[in-house]
């Protein structure tokens, strides 16, 4: 030790991690130096994380879809295929990197880097363990959405940069997508905040003594829905409908520019679906969250994007305009209600000092189950009548065609 | 102030993951609302009928295999109708019943492809799809079986079959009927009551009744508009007239009912399928024919069939030589093309790419 003290009050100060890292250096470095390169370590280590497991999710995808869809999925690099993301890898390298004539150059290459990065930032509040997050920030949830709406940004400015036509519709729809959604999932986010007390994710975490997907299973609903709308995935992945705008918004991107993107959509689906374990699934909590919190995280991790994959093997594209419907009839009506009805329960509940107990968490989960279903039958029978009335029916027995004689019925 | 806005136009194809090879068509968006249409041809012309000029009768079986690649079978039973017409012959009964099969199945097969693509094209992604084509995969083993070919089969000739069905044929036949029935209902029930396909489909760019019979569409594009209209049973060919199908028809038009007869009729023409095994009698499957084959001087000939897209005919002239003088092809494909901007003027893009997957075209068979 060469007497260099951690400010224990600096935003970094309460993580261990760092602070061990910090003190490893400074038996060698100067206290400002140890101060930067245990910064540097340990966005080396996030860095690495999500970017490895992006490439876990791509494979893990590409193979579940083989499952769903009755083939095997790539299997032929290392066991069970699994390093076929580091064949893509190479591949996507050593391709030409094209910029488009009359592309707007900065812009253009400025749009991976600025993906990536959303989508690594937000990692920063995940508490992937007990105590074991980059920040606990106070304010987690709000950074969160400012980051995730990073996306959006970039989205549109790839469009814009890349001077192709179906780059422009993909970037269009994709600003009134994630526009639209942010406003769901933000008021779905609130009645999270208010049970919980706390904008930390952390302190949500150990708020959760009911998991709140059952406290709160309407604004689960709405979150997961909303996030896959932001995450372009099936069914509101209009920005890159490949059937209609071969990409959307990358189009025209090759090369290393290209595997940026996707790295940044499947980290994307990584960070989500760990934002939904720790704000619904209880996060790393479970049995001996000491020492397993790391293991729990994961699992509930793997389970939310499971739930994306399902989803996008199943279900065809929506319209745009049917998505703004589903949005602003459907979404918001469900979050409204939700954040109205949990802000009854928490005021009524709630004891003198403002605290829930798990008595009471269980019963605004029976509460809200209720409220859920009913609520999702409505509005989703509102939305449905259109569609159904006056389906065709099989088997098809049909009358003779209107001034057709010639026929020899059987 | 207003923003000034102004109409897009869009080269959508001949390189486009969704127009069914290299169709390609310019249109002109304001936003995402189609204004204008216009449909450029022509990027797969081959010149087929000026080939089949320089070919006898029975190689020109080759070149119809190449129209619709989808569908080979029924385009040679076409070819092979009209030929017989031309030369006054009658395959025997096995020949026509191993060629209503062999159409049929072939049918099944197009029909799943247009099905596949067009939910595809909905968005969904690949499962369908998938699920289609594992079926379409055992029933070109049975083409393959039948002739040694899986896509282009060649398999029919003028006056019956090029050769009677393997011994081993018949049982695997028996086995994917078997398997397909469970496959078909998994489709179905993945598709026909799906909340978001039919919330995209339903009541999108229908083809009103009068505007189909003006555009002289045929086949499951003309059925869905209501209209009973099937040469198998108006005017029928080899062993329809023996076998029991109905005809499914549509009411409105739209995607969906044109996505729905397809559906259908992979149904019916299963029951095709089953009779003719059940038929199928013992004898040649084939008439004895001189190598080559000559017509009379000034004859002509139209031999049409209910193709899986439409009608399909070939119109044949012969000048008494060995090959046709004049081979015209009545593609059902491109005809149905004419309806294109009734359907999509005042829909949106992403209708677009799913109406044109309900016409289901081919390119090889509109530009021939």
């Amino acid at each position: 030790m060469n007497g260099c003290l951690l400010n224990p009050d600096g935003a970094l100060g309460g993580n261990p991690l760092f602070a061990f890292i910090y003190n490893a250096a400074a038996h060698v470095l100067p206290c400002w130096l140890s101060h930067i390169v245990a910064g540097l370590v340990i966005m080396l280590i996030l860095i690495n994380a999500v970017l490895l497991g992006a490439a876990i999710v791509s494979w893990g995808e590409r193979r579940l879809l083989g499952r769903f869809q009755n083939r095997i999925g790539p299997n032929r690099w290392g066991p069970f295929g699994a390093l076929q993301p580091i064949a893509d890898l190479v591949k996507l390298i050593t391709k030409e990197d094209i910029i488009p004539y009359g592309a707007d150059r900065l812009a253009f290459t400025a749009v991976p880097v600025i993906m990536v990065a959303a989508a690594l930032l937000a990692t920063a509040v995940l508490p992937f363990a007990k105590d074991v997050a980059l920040v606990d920030l106070n304010v987690g949830v709000l950074f969160v959405l400012a980051v995730s709406s990073l996306t959006s940004i970039a989205i549109f400015t790839a469009g814009w940069a890349s001077n192709n036509r179906y780059a422009l519709f993909g970037a269009g729809r994709a600003v009134a997508v994630l526009l639209s959604y942010e406003v769901p999932v933000v008021l779905s986010l609130l009645g999270v905040v208010l049970v919980a007390g706390s904008m930390s994710l952390g302190d949500i975490v150990t708020a959760q003594a009911v998991p709140f997907f059952l406290v709160q299973p309407l604004a689960f609903f709405v979150f997961v829905a909303g996030m896959s709308a932001e995450l372009n995935r099936t069914p509101f992945d209009v920005a890159e409908a490949e059937s209609e705008i071969i990409a959307g918004y990358h189009t025209e991107y090759s090369g290393i520019k290209f595997a940026l993107i996707q790295a940044a959509e499947f980290g994307g689906v990584l960070v989500v679906s760990g934002l939904i374990a720790t704000l619904f699934l209880a996060g790393w909590a479970g049995p001996v969250a000491g020492w397993l919190g790391w293991l729990w995280f994961l699992i509930k991790t793997f389970i939310g994007i499971f739930l994306f994959v399902w989803i996008r093997s199943t279900y065809p594209r929506l319209r745009l305009d049917q998505i703004m419907a589903v949005c602003w009839k459907f979404l918001m009506p469900l979050s409204m209600i939700n954040l109205a009805a949990v802000v009854l329960e928490v005021f009524f509940l709630r004891d003198a000092n403002g605290i829930l107990t798990t008595a009471d968490l269980w019963i605004m989960a029976g509460i809200n189950t209720v409220l859920a279903a009913v609520s999702i039958a409505f509005f989703g029978r509102l939305i449905r009548e259109k569609v159904r009335a006056g389906l065709p029916v099989a088997p098809a027995s049909q009358p003779l065609a209107r001034g057709v004689t010639t026929i020899q019925a059987n | 102030m207003t923003i000034r806005t102004e109409p897009m136009t869009v080269n959508v194809g001949p390189q486009h993951p969704s127009t069914h090879g290299v169709f390609r068509v310019r249109i002109t968006f304001d936003g995402e609302d189609i204004v204008e249409v216009e449909p450029v041809l022509g990027y797969l012309h081959r010149g087929t009928e000026k080939l089949a000029e320089e070919r006898n009768y029975v190689q020109i079986v080759t070149l119809t295999d190449r129209l619709d690649y989808t569908s080979s079978m029924i385009n040679n039973q076409a070819y092979c109708l009209a030929v017989e017409q031309l030369l006054g012959i009658e395959p025997p009964r096995r020949g026509k019943y191993l060629r209503t099969l062999a159409a049929e199945l072939q049918r099944i097969a197009s029909h799943l492809i247009a099905v596949g693509f067009f939910v595809q094209e909905l968005g969904a992604f690949g499962t369908p799809l998938m699920y289609t084509f594992r079926s379409r995969e055992r029933i070109l083993d049975l083409f393959e079986m039948l002739c040694g070919a899986r896509v282009t089969v060649s398999y029919m000739r003028p006056g019956g079959v090029f050769a009677d069905a393997p011994a081993d044929f018949w049982p695997a036949l028996e086995q994917f009927l078997e398997d397909f029935e469970p496959e078909l209902a998994e489709l179905e029930n993945l598709l026909l009551n799906n909340e978001i396909l039919l919330a995209r489909t339903r009541g999108v760019s229908p083809l009103p009744a009068d505007v189909a019979v003006n555009c002289s569409v045929s086949g499951p594009v003309l059925r869905a508009s209501g209209i009973n209209w099937d040469w198998r049973k108006m005017a029928p060919y080899d062993a329809y007239d023996e076998v029991e199908f109905e005809v499914p028809i549509g009411r409105n038009g739209d995607n969906y009912d044109r996505f729905w007869v397809r559906m259908q009729e992979v149904h019916q023409s299963l029951r095709i399928v089953r009779q003719c095994v059940a038929q199928i009698e013992p004898g040649p499957a084939r008439l004895e024919l001189p190598l080559v084959l000559r017509a009379e001087p000034g004859a002509e000939a139209y031999g049409r069939v209910e193709a899986s897209k439409g009608e399909l005919g070939f119109f044949l002239i012969s000048d008494g030589g060995v090959s046709p003088y004049r081979c015209k092809i009545r593609s059902p494909s491109l005809i149905n093309l004419t309806i294109t901007e009734h359907l999509l003027i005042g829909w949106k893009l992403a209708d677009m790419i799913v109406s044109l997957g309900s016409i289901d075209i081919n390119m090889g068979e509109v530009d021939r």
